[in-house]
């Protein structure tokens, strides 16, 4: 008995210093991604895995399906293998602090993608690797009011999920950037919860109760919904990009289509490589020390048909949006 | 024996796929593992128990994920907005579930409606009453939340059990005496075996279908308390289709959804094999998680199948001994 014991711990402990090998010629990173409810989330993972094996980064991807309760479990098992590093996309802002905890008990760094966690800035993650969203609501707001002039305008939001806070911050860049101009009147605004579908329904309620004509604008979260809109508003005989204006956000491949044939006016990219600069960001403190800001920030870039849309689109495809 | 069988095959099952992670991944064999899985399975397990007495007792409860997802947000809100102490919280948000539940075992025995029905309604009523109390998650800052959070047996090896895997320890002993060594488990298995009979013996089948399904709300709400504890924050998104993975783990732990057959050895067993296979994805790090939910299909199938195969083969081996 005693023997057997003896020799199921030799076993544990060479299997043990065997990943400790493996793990000290080359990072391994765990990967909580939120899911794959946009082309643009889709075309983030594919870039992490891009940028990872540009590095010579083993990426462990878990996907949470839309779930924090899968997220937590993904991150706990990351830290039982003891990977080096952990990139986490939150699905929602609170509710992390216990889980992050025992990450930084167990000494493994988190870096935060996309979205931050409330309460923000502490120590409990390494840096949070955003793009201001929103600054991308402002932008697009600014583009409309630029764009529309003095004349009257009514405009139909569609919205993230709820509760999502890229949804609550694109909606508050985009109300403070039309809030000067009185001419801009916000008349309709519902959730259309990131996806297509929903957003192709949501515009075909809002068509039905505004009259499809008095619309002169339609503000959407991400490109997906914009996309669905676009689908109803041909339905309805409108022609979106002509006579109802349109401006989303994210710049997935779609959407530089819609510009290019004339059916979308404008996006706001939210790059989707978040994972390069956090790589970069954990590479250095895992092998200098440096401690990164505790925000790195992207580019929040206007695209308009003036920007060569089928270039553009031609460059995206194959990122798997 | 055949009654057994699938409680048998799902320990072997859990047994086997522990072993075949074990040398894939080392570090299943230490304790952090161990306690991960009961930390992860908390909220769900202690559902599972609730839902296992329903499906005994010949009912289902649709509207257990919604609960969860209400407590959430009613304890964020209670706590954080409304300055209420966590435990007279907890102790409110306890009773009210109960009833929830109560009225939903109370209308489901008068007007003898489906439960099906009764409880899907349940479920949009909690649902909805969460959203609208908040649309947002809200954060808990309560000192007993950071204490909680702290709290854990530290087991030998590096793992922690937490207190909320130790709570779905206790729910569990708790649930299976209730269930396998008192006379109200006994009315619920007689409950899911017939009504009439039931009825007929004497036993009031009003009192006791009430307190089933008071009983699975009021586990829905601990489990809830438990979520909100891990979490320390409430959202109304929590727990979405928790209903669905509770089901699919009491019919992977060997009990009828027919009713009447059964039990909670099993439950644990089908909790844990779900959290065993979501690990396993983790851990390989490049399946795609859906074949989570892929695997845990393909088991409901195989131990449908297998049910049916061991009740046919148990009716026809007690044919031949009545012959």
């Amino acid at each position: 008995m005693r023997e057997s014991v003896s020799i199921t711990a030799l076993l544990v402990g060479a299997m043990l210093a065997w990943g400790g090998a493996v793990q000290a010629a080359s990072l391994t990173v765990g990967f909580s991604q939120i899911g794959s409810e946009s082309g643009w989330r889709a075309a983030e993972t594919t870039v992490t895995k891009a940028e990872a094996k540009k590095r010579g980064i083993t990426v462990k991807i878990a996907d949470a399906q839309q779930k924090q309760e899968n997220q937590i479990k993904a991150i706990r098992s990351f830290v039982a293998q003891g990977v080096d590093g952990i990139l986490l996309a939150p699905v929602v802002a609170t509710g992390w602090d216990a889980v992050l905890k025992e990450a930084r008990d167990a000494k493994i760094p988190v870096i935060l993608l996309d979205r931050d966690i409330d309460p923000s800035g502490k120590d409990l993650y390494l840096t949070a690797v955003t793009s201001d969203s929103v600054e991308e609501g402002r932008v697009a707001g600014n583009w409309l009011a630029k764009t529309v002039g003095e004349k009257p305008c009514n405009v139909v939001e569609l919205q993230g999920t709820v509760g999502a806070s890229v949804a609550t911050n694109r909606k508050k860049g985009f109300d403070a950037a039309i809030a000067p101009h009185a001419n801009l009147k916000l008349v309709r605004s519902q959730t259309g919860d990131f996806t297509r579908a929903k957003g192709k329904e949501v515009m075909e309620s809002f068509i039905k109760a505004e009259g499809g004509h008095s619309i002169c604008a339609v503000y959407a979260h991400n490109d997906d919904m914009m996309v669905g809109a676009i689908q109803a508003m041909k339905e309805a005989g409108l022609k979106p990009g002509r006579e109802i204006l349109t401006v989303s956000i994210d710049a997935v491949p779609d959407i530089f289509k819609a510009i290019a044939a004339g059916e979308a006016n404008a996006t706001v990219e939210l790059t989707p490589d978040m994972a390069g600069p956090a790589f970069d960001a954990l590479k250095a403190y895992k092998e200098k020390g440096t401690v990164p800001p505790k925000w790195i920030q992207t580019e929040s870039k206007l695209y308009t048909a003036a920007d060569d849309p089928l270039k553009v689109y031609e460059r995206k495809k194959g990122l798997g949006y | 024996m055949s009654r057994n069988l699938p409680v048998l095959v799902a320990a072997l099952l859990f047994a086997a796929g522990y072993g075949l992670c074990a040398t894939q991944y080392p570090a299943f064999l230490t304790t952090r593992v161990v306690g991960n899985l009961l930390a992860d399975s908390a909220f769900l397990g202690i559902v599972a128990v609730g839902m296992t007495f329903v499906i005994i007792a010949g009912g289902i409860d649709l509207s257990v994920g919604s609960v969860v997802g209400f407590t959430t947000v009613f304890l964020a809100l209670a706590i954080t907005r409304w300055g209420l102490p966590p435990l007279a919280a907890f102790g409110l948000v306890l009773a009210a579930a109960t009833l929830f539940g109560a009225a939903m075992g109370a209308l489901i025995h008068v007007f003898a409606m489906p439960p099906f029905i009764v409880t899907l309604a349940g479920m949009f009523l909690a649902r909805g009453a969460g959203f609208l109390l908040s649309t947002e998650s809200v954060p808990i800052d309560a000192p007993l939340y950071g204490a909680v959070s702290d709290l854990a047996l530290a087991l030998p090896g590096g793992g922690r059990l937490t207190l909320t895997g130790g709570i779905m320890l206790a729910v569990f002993l708790a649930g299976g005496v209730l269930l396998h060594a008192t006379r109200f488990g006994a009315t619920v298995y007689a409950l899911g075996g017939s009504r009439q009979t039931t009825a007929l013996m004497g036993v009031p089948v009003g009192r006791n279908t009430v307190a089933v399904y008071a009983l699975s709300s009021l586990l829905a709400a601990l489990a809830g308390i438990v979520f909100s504890l891990d979490t320390a924050s409430g959202t109304p998104l929590s727990a979405v289709g928790v209903e669905l993975d509770a089901i699919a783990a009491v019919v992977i732990g060997g009990t009828l959804l027919t009713g009447g057959q059964g039990g909670l050895p099993g439950t644990v067993l089908g909790v844990m094999i779900g959290g065993l296979i979501q690990t396993a994805i983790t851990f390989d790090g490049t399946l795609s998680s859906w074949w989570t939910k892929i695997a845990t299909g393909l088991l409901l199938f195989a131990f449908i199948a297998l049910q049916q195969g061991s009740v046919a083969l148990a009716g026809r081996s007690e044919r031949r001994a009545r012959a």
